[in-house]
C-alpha cells in the first residue's frame, strides 16, 4: 500500500469518527419544533398580533372571570388574570397530585379546580373552555423550561408512556420513534418531521386554522398510522404526555405556537 | 448462505376494498390466502396468474391512499412538486435490484429489516397492532397491486427520462 492510500485512509476513518461524533451530538440536542417549521408559520407565531392562539387566551380571560356555581373565582385563589400563578410551577406539568393520588396533566388541575372549587359540572375534554384556559395558564409560563419531576410515584407512568412511544401501531406499523427521533429532519412529501415536542401546546394549526391540545395531536398521528385511536382522557395518552413532556425538559415554553 | 422460507396463511382477507356508508364500513374479501415463498431476499412470481400494469403502479406510488411511496421515496414522477427523503431514491431502482427482490420490499420489508419504518404492503394484519377497524383484517395493498407496482419499478433505468412511461 502506497504512502498516499495510507495518508487517504487516515484522513477518511477521521471524517467518519468526526461523522459519528456529530451524528450522536445532534442526537441527543433538543429542538423544538418551531425550528422545523416553516417561514410562514415562524412569521405568526413571533408576531402576537397575527398569532391566532392570542384571541384564545382573550377568551381564556373571559372564563377565568366567570364566577362558579358557588360564587367563586379563578381569581380568588389565582390573582387578577392569573398573575399568581408561578411559571417554575406551571412548567412542571404533568405532575404527581397527592390529595388526588393520580399524575395529572395541566387540563386535569384546571378541571379539577373548575369542578372542586367552583362546583360547576365539568367540562369536555376537549371543550373550548377547557382549551381557553389551558392556553391561558401554560401562556404564564411563556419562556419557562419545561421540567417534569420523573422520580417518585410518577415514575411507573412515565415507564408505561416510554414503553408505548416505542410501541408500533396500526396498518402503517410505525412507533412515534421512526419519525420523531431516527428521521427527524427528513420529509415527510412536503412536511419536514420535528422531534414531536410538547412545548408549544396547546398550539394553532394552519392546515386546520383552529387551535388544538396535544391529545388532538396525538389523535391526529394515529389516524395518519390507520391505528385505533385512544381516547383523549385515557390512561394511555395520559402516560403517553408525561412521557412526551419530560422527554422535552429544557425546551422554552413557546404557548401559543402556530404549526402547520 | 441461504435461507428458504415458506409463508402461508390460510383462509386469510388478502385485500379489501373498503365502502365508506357513513358508520358502516363494509369490506369486500377478495382472495382467500397469502401465499409467498421467500427466497434470500427475494420473492419470485409465485402468483402467476398476475401479471403488473406499470401505468396502474405508477399512478399507486403517488396515490396517499394506496402505495403513498412518495411520502418516503423520490422518484421520477415530476407533476408531485413534494417527494419525501426518509427512505433512499428510487431512481434507477432496477439497476440495483432485480424483479424478485423488489417484490419482497414493498411486500414486507420487514422480512429482511425487522426494524424498519417502510410500512408492509402485503404484510399479515395478523402481525400488526390496533389496526383501525376501517382497515381490519386487510393488507395496505392487494397482491396484485403489488404487482403493478413492482412492474412499474422495473422499468426504472436509467436518468433523466428512465421512466418511460
Ligand atoms: C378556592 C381556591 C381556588 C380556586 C377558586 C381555583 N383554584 Fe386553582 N388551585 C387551588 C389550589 C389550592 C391549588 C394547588 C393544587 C391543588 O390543591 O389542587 C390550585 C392549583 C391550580 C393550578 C396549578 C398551579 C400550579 O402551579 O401547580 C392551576 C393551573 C389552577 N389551579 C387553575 C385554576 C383555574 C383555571 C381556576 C378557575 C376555573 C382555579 N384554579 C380556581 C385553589 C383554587
Ligand atoms: C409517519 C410519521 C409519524 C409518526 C409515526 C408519528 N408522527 Fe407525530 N408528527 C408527524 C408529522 C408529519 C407531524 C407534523 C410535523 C412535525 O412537527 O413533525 C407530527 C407532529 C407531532 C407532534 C407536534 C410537534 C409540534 O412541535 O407541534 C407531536 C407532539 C407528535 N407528532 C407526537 C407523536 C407521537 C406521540 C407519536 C406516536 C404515537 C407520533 N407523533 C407518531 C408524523 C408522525
Ligand atoms: C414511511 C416511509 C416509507 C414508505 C411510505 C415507503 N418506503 Fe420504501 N423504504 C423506506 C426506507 C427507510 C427504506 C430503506 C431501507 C430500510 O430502512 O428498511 C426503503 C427501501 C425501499 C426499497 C429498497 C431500496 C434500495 O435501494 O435498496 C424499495 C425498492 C422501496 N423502499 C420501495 C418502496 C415502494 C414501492 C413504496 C410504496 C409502495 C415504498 N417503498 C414506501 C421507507 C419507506
Amino acid at each position: 500500500m502506497s504512502i498516499f492510500n495510507q495518508l487517504l485512509s487516515a484522513f477518511f476513518s477521521r471524517l467518519f469518527f468526526l461523522y459519528i461524533l456529530s451524528v450522536t451530538a445532534s442526537q441527543a440536542e433538543l429542538v423544538s419544533g418551531y425550528e422545523f417549521s416553516s417561514e410562514q408559520a415562524k412569521e405568526f407565531q413571533d408576531d402576537d398580533f397575527q398569532n391566532p392562539g392570542f384571541l384564545l387566551i382573550e377568551q381564556g380571560l373571559n372564563v377565568y372571570n366567570k364566577i362558579g356555581d358557588n360564587d367563586q373565582l379563578c381569581s380568588n385563589c389565582h390573582g387578577l388574570n392569573g398573575d399568581q400563578f408561578i411559571p417554575k410551577s406551571i412548567a412542571q406539568f404533568p405532575k404527581y397530585h397527592d390529595i388526588l393520588q393520580k399524575p395529572v396533566t395541566l387540563r386535569d388541575q384546571i378541571q379539577h379546580c373548575w369542578v372542586s372549587r367552583l362546583d360547576n359540572f365539568s367540562l369536555e375534554y376537549d371543550d373550548p373552555e377547557l382549551l381557553a384556559l389551558e392556553t391561558l395558564v401554560r401562556n404564564k409560563a411563556y419562556g419557562e423550561k419545561v421540567n417534569v419531576n420523573i422520580s417518585g410515584k410518577i415514575k411507573p407512568y412515565y415507564e408505561a408512556g416510554k414503553a408505548f412511544y416505542f410501541t408500533r401501531f396500526g396498518q402503517m406499523d410505525m412507533n412515534c420513534a421512526q419519525c420523531h427521533d431516527i428521521y427527524t429532519g427528513k420529509m415527510l412529501r412536503g412536511q419536514k418531521l420535528s422531534q414531536g415536542h410538547t412545548n408549544g401546546f396547546p398550539l394553532y394549526r394552519l392546515e386546520s386554522q383552529k387551535m388544538i391540545n396535544l391529545p388532538q395531536r396525538l389523535r391526529e398521528c394515529f389516524r395518519s398510522l390507520r391505528a385505533e385511536t385512544f381516547e383523549q382522557d385515557s390512561k394511555e395518552f395520559r402516560d403517553l404526555e408525561i412521557y412526551l413532556n419530560a422527554r422535552g425538559n429544557g425546551l422554552k415554553i413557546e404557548t401559543p405556537a402556530v404549526r402547520y | 448462505m441461504s435461507f428458504f422460507m415458506l409463508v402461508k396463511i390460510n383462509n386469510f382477507i388478502i385485500s379489501c376494498i373498503v365502502v365508506f356508508i357513513p358508520f358502516f364500513p363494509i369490506t369486500i374479501h377478495a382472495s382467500p390466502d397469502i401465499n409467498y415463498i421467500i427466497k434470500d431476499d427475494s420473492i419470485l412470481n409465485s402468483r402467476n396468474d398476475l401479471t403488473g400494469d406499470p401505468y396502474k403502479g405508477r399512478e399507486l406510488v403517488r396515490d396517499r391512499n394506496k402505495g403513498n411511496c412518495l411520502a418516503c421515496h423520490q422518484l421520477p414522477i415530476p407533476e408531485d412538486a413534494f417527494h419525501g427523503t426518509i427512505g433512499p431514491s428510487l431512481h434507477k431502482i432496477s439497476l440495483r435490484l432485480t424483479e424478485a427482490q423488489i417484490r419482497l420490499r414493498v411486500t414486507d420489508m420487514k422480512q429482511i429489516n425487522p426494524i424498519s419504518i417502510m410500512p408492509g404492503y402485503f404484510r399479515s394484519p395478523e402481525k400488526i397492532t390496533r389496526i383501525s377497524p376501517l382497515y381490519e383484517n386487510c393488507t395496505i395493498l392487494s397482491a396484485q397491486e403489488v404487482e403493478d407496482i413492482v412492474s412499474y419499478l422495473v422499468t426504472l433505468k436509467s436518468d433523466p427520462f428512465e421512466s418511460p412511461l
